[in-house]
């Protein structure tokens, strides 16, 4: 039976934590154990945009997509193929917590694994943080890593 | 190389600004700059107004208006009523329930709608409802709001096909609206003269987004700013505007419209809820309020024209205020992510609800419950100014000052809210139609940046004689050239109509077999 994993990563220290606390329980687990590596873009469909802004942003999506993918996803997949752990990553736009647990339950995964959130500010003070969201709402376990 | 239309156009608009800034100055030193911008604005542009706001022969009916509510009225019959119909799954596409979440990054419903929408919402609400009542009286109101209902027809059947013809670059920028959608729709059915059409809506665009896009904005800026800080050269606010807008749209600098963007719908929120506040202080005159409205709307209740005047004036405010059949917002709608573009029509037929239905009505009974207007207590009649032309206000206010002062009555601090509303409201919708005017004038004249640099200088000169002027001249423009806009967009809306009922008819029906579910029951149905 497989084991996946699914790791929050954003390029950042704290997404590298996460990975690396992953990479541990990989290894811990063996080779039944796949990573499923989640860069996510933070958006919201309801935001308010200029036409200008609107008719560049199927272009810029894919700008973002392709950084995300080449300075976040592929060095981390690289890292993982050389310790020989099964990896495979995506990235995704929206609301961060939601997404990796729907990716989760879509994958049926044993939990999640994030860092803890660095966000500051007003916004996480009432609308919580990622981390936070995430506890609350994930329906698989999740490991929060400090 | 320029091309010849691109030569002949900006030859033109050379001419007029040479023309105007000459004559400004050799008259300086007797009348001032705004005096004379003014007379030379009213000379350049008088014709055109006249043409298009020309009266049916032996009537004072204006035949553009008929133009616009026969358009809206066949729109609302051919579709069978769908703005009243669709509201529920409107509503649902933009709450997003029928959009996968894995799908997101791309424009969505909502954005798409708020987008148009602080095209539209704006000075339209506030000072073209002013002028309306004032001129029409309170029955305007009343027609004001029919026109809405049955622009919301006309909404539905330009965005559906503002998206259905949009052109897709391949480096994943979009283009659309009625330029592209005649121009491809008619060579799709077959039909000749779709080129010569679009192209005939280009150029209307861009006098509409110098015009009512632009001038009137400016215009009613400068007029609220003198009644907070007091009287001033137009030409300063209009200066000060300009900057801001090149800085924005020339250099770039998408800081300043990201800001604007983000508290215009706030502001809109707040200019609501005051009005909100004002009715509830007033529950016992809405009653009272609505009878004036709709006896205006019959009797005209003694205004300059009587029933038709007011009839009139409503028409010509809500079209003004909220585009339906103008073609702008197939521009704004068309950048949404969708693969079904009759969705962006059901989405669309929101925007005159909102805009007129909603705001406009709120705006014009505030004015009529705060008694701006002045009636005669023996007859009930409104009373004429001494011009005849429009009702006598309290304080002799007109446009966004009267707004000003109905909602001043209640609460003393608002102008100085209003205002900042006003410049914001402004400020955006400024900067929408410069986005429109932009896509016209490329599809006239090629994308390059020789062209886009052009229309964009253009666009801010435009702001500056439209701050200086005074408001007759610049709303007689800006009403010409909006309206302009919808006689090759309607045109383009009948030969292209039945495409929209095939889209429709089709979506419908996979609605009805399931075939299209929401989202959540997607997944449901998945698990099962």
């Amino acid at each position: 039976m497989s084991a996946t994993i699914i790791v929050g990563v954003d390029g950042s220290e704290a997404g590298n934590r996460a990975l690396a606390y992953a990479k541990r329980l990989a290894t811990l687990i063996g080779s039944e154990c796949k990573l499923e590596l989640v860069c996510v873009v933070e958006w919201s469909p309801y935001t308010f945009q200029t036409p200008e802004e609107n008719s560049h942003r199927k272009k810029q999506k894919q700008i973002e997509t392709q950084n995300a993918q080449e300075r976040v996803i592929d060095p981390a997949l690289a890292s993982l193929k050389e310790e020989g752990i099964a990896a495979s990553g995506v990235v995704k736009f929206g609301k961060a917590s939601s997404i990796l647990n729907n990716i989760a339950v879509e994958h049926n995964a044993e939990q999640i694994v994030v860092a803890r959130s660095t966000e500051q500010g007003l916004s996480a003070r009432v609308f919580g943080s990622v981390t936070a969201n995430l506890v609350m709402s994930a329906n698989v376990p999740v490991t929060v890593v400090s | 190389m320029l091309k010849r239309p691109y030569f002949i156009f900006t030859s033109f608009i050379s001419l007029l600004l040479l023309t105007l800034s000459s004559s400004a100055q050799a008259e300086e030193s007797s009348g001032g700059i705004d005096a004379v911008v003014n007379e030379m604005f009213g000379h350049a542009t008088g014709w055109f107004v006249s043409l298009i706001f020309a009266p049916f022969p032996g009537t004072s009916f204006p035949w553009i208006v008929l133009w616009l509510v026969t358009g809206a009225s066949i729109f609302t019959l051919y579709f069978g009523f769908l703005q009243f119909r669709g509201v529920g799954h409107s509503i649902a596409l933009v709450k997003g329930d029928y959009s996968d979440p894995n799908d997101a990054g791309e424009v969505s419903h909502f954005q798409a709608l708020a987008t148009a929408l602080s095209g539209t919402v704006g000075l339209g609400n506030i000072a073209g409802v002013a002028v309306a009542v004032s001129i029409g009286g309170p029955g305007a109101t009343f027609w004001m709001i029919l026109a809405g209902l049955m622009g919301m027809a006309s909404k539905f059947t330009e965005c559906t096909l503002g998206v259905k013809y949009r052109n897709e670059y391949k480096d994943g920028s979009v283009s659309g609206g009625p330029m592209y959608y005649i121009s491809k729709g008619f060579k799709e059915r077959g039909i000749p003269g779709g080129r010569f059409l679009a192209g005939l809506f280009a150029v209307f665009c861009i006098l509409g987004a110098l015009g009512g896009g632009n001038m009137f904005q400016a215009n009613q800026a400068h007029a609220q700013l003198t009644q907070v800080i007091g009287n001033y050269p137009g030409w300063i606010t209009g200066v000060v505007f300009a900057a801001l807008v090149f800085i924005v749209i020339v250099g770039g600098i998408k800081s300043i419209a990201r800001v604007t963007d983000k508290i215009v719908p706030f502001m809109g929120i707040l200019y609501v809820g005051s009005a909100i506040v004002i009715l509830i202080v007033n529950a016992d005159k809405i009653g009272w309020a609505f009878g004036q409205i709709f006896a205006g709307a019959f009797t005209g209740l003694g205004v300059a024209g009587g029933m038709v005047g007011a009839l009139i004036q409503g028409f010509k405010r809500a079209a003004f205020s909220n585009e339906a059949g103008v073609g702008s917002a197939a521009i704004a709608h068309s950048a949404v992510q969708t693969n079904e573009p009759v969705t962006e029509g059901f989405v669309s037929l929101l925007e005159p609800f909102i805009d007129t239905v909603v705001i406009c009505t709120m705006t014009a009974l505030v004015i009529i419950i705060t008694g701006q207007l002045v009636q005669n207590p023996e007859t009930g009649m409104y009373i004429l100014n001494e011009a005849g032309t429009a009702i006598k206000t309290a304080d002799g206010s007109s446009g966004v000052a009267l707004t000003s002062a109905a909602f001043a009555s209640a609460f003393s601090w608002f102008p100085i809210l209003l205002a900042i509303a006003v410049i914001l409201f402004a400020f955006s919708t400024m900067l929408s139609w410069s986005y429109y005017g932009l896509k016209a004038w490329t599809y006239l004249f090629g994308e390059g940046k020789t062209a886009e640099l052009t229309f964009k200088t253009l666009f801010c000169v435009f702001v500056i004689i439209g701050a200086a002027a005074n408001l007759g001249p610049v709303i007689d423009f800006s009403d010409a050239a909006i309206f302009a806009m919808a006689v090759a967009n309607i045109i383009g809306l009948y030969f292209l109509m039945p495409i929209v009922k095939k889209e429709l008819t089709s979506y419908q029906k996979r609605l009805k077999s399931g075939e299209i579910v929401k989202y959540k029951d997607r997944k449901k149905a998945q698990k099962a």
